[in-house]
């Protein structure tokens, strides 16, 4: 399955950023092939409105199953629920960390967003 | 003659100034309170409402029926304010802005426009003073639509003042442009001048005439009094600070009839902002834009 975790930097070892919408950069992995990949979210970072919306058509098109982030905004999570990607929030750590605390179910899948919009 | 008045800093007086001024006056005049996030001016005018009407904007509504998921009005959305990703479109109204680009670009005719209001414009008066304000409801993020139909309001009189929001972003744009004069309310401290410069410089790209008023005049430092005189910018009034206006406003009193010794200084004022509106001055660059 393919996932996407909202990382500060690039690669495993990132650290994860706690935002989604105005997140640094999204690492994607492939949990069969292994592989990795990693995706500007620059447009967002400034922009004034609908940060959430386009990082979450972001991934979407990156074909993610799963996001791993630390936190979830509304219109984010609202356009997130359409595109059938399921949210996972309280990730902390590095990447490879939110990983293996997703793999081994320890991150709660979320039911609605955690935050309101412009929280950070 | 439309004079609109702005400052850069908040809190340096434009009510204050936009109310006495209007006080100041005999002739019949309309009143505009262009701070739809806060309109204050009634609370000093105190006018009888006579009549309100909601503003509504225009806001994508998707038929499902003939919605094939294309996903073409995603992509001509430049605001996020309709998205289709593997689903039929998710709308979010309050970042539309009314473009009509989705309705063109959907190959399917299968979105309409529909109304949403998000705020009310109430109409009154106040001795001989027509009085209007907008009101933008509560969560709303847009407060344009609100100030273009207050500023649509074509009642015929000699002076309309427009006391427009703090700042210098889109929603003082909408209250200023289109005036025949601008007056920027400043304090001389250090703050002032700074966000003084900045509405200067929004004021000369709108290519208005422009001059200042220095509220609290003998407080602060000189800086701004030097800038304006580097800068060819009139400073129209200047008011002292005074205890007495901060204690009357706080209780609703225009300043003019706290201190009616002040009513001389805004009739000169009146006359000041006449001569620097006239086509003469204009064409001379007398306060103009440079």
């Amino acid at each position: 399955m393919k996932i996407v975790v909202s990382a500060r930097t690039d690669g495993l070892e990132a650290d994860v950023d706690q935002r989604f919408g105005r997140a640094a950069r999204f690492v994607l992995y492939d949990t069969e092939t292994k592989s990795v990949e990693n995706v500007d979210n620059q447009q967002s970072l400034n922009a004034a409105q609908g940060a959430g919306i386009q990082a979450a058509e972001t991934v979407s098109r990156l074909g993610a199953e799963c996001l791993l982030t630390g936190h979830c905004g509304p219109k984010a999570f609202r356009t997130l629920a359409a595109a059938d990607v399921r949210v996972y929030t309280g990730a902390a750590g590095t990447v490879t960390q939110a990983i293996d605390s997703f793999l081994q179910g320890r991150l709660k899948l979320a039911a609605a967003a955690d935050v309101d919009g412009h929280w950070a | 003659m439309t004079v609109a008045i702005a400052s850069g800093k908040g809190g340096t007086g434009k009510t204050t100034v936009a109310v006495s001024l209007a006080l100041s006056q005999t002739v019949p005049l309309l009143f505009l309170d262009g701070d739809v996030e806060e309109p204050n001016a009634a609370l000093f005018l105190r006018p009888r409402i006579l009549g309100s009407r909601p503003v509504e904007v225009r806001v994508p509504e998707v038929d499902a029926a003939r919605c094939t998921a294309c996903g073409a009005c995603s992509r001509a959305c430049r605001f996020h304010a309709i998205v289709s990703l593997k689903s039929k479109p998710l709308v979010f109204p309050e970042l539309c802005h009314s473009c009509g680009g989705c309705v063109l670009a959907c190959p399917s005719a299968a979105i309409r426009e529909s109304l949403r209001a998000i705020g009310i414009i109430e109409r009154g008066v106040s001795g001989s003073i027509r009085f209007a304000h907008g009101r933008l409801n509560v969560g709303e993020a847009m407060a344009v639509p609100v100030i273009h139909a207050l500023r649509e309001d074509d009642t015929q009189v000699g002076l309309t003042i427009v006391d427009a929001p703090p700042g210098t972003s889109c929603p003082v744009v909408a209250a200023i442009r289109g005036s025949d004069m601008v007056l920027l309310v400043t304090e001389p401290t250090p703050f002032g001048l700074n966000d003084l410069m900045i509405a200067v410089g929004t004021v000369r790209k709108l290519g208005l005439p422009l001059g200042v008023v220095i509220n609290r005049s003998d407080s602060g430092n000189d800086s701004v009094r030097a800038y304006c005189g580097r800068e060819g910018i009139p400073v129209l009034l200047e008011i002292p600070e005074d205890r007495r206006i901060a204690e009357a406003y706080s209780r609703g009193i225009p300043a003019i009839e706290a201190r009616p010794e002040l009513r001389t200084r805004f009739g000169l004022l009146h006359r000041r902002l006449t001569e620097l509106a006239a086509p003469e001055a204009r064409e001379l660059g007398v306060g103009a834009a440079s």
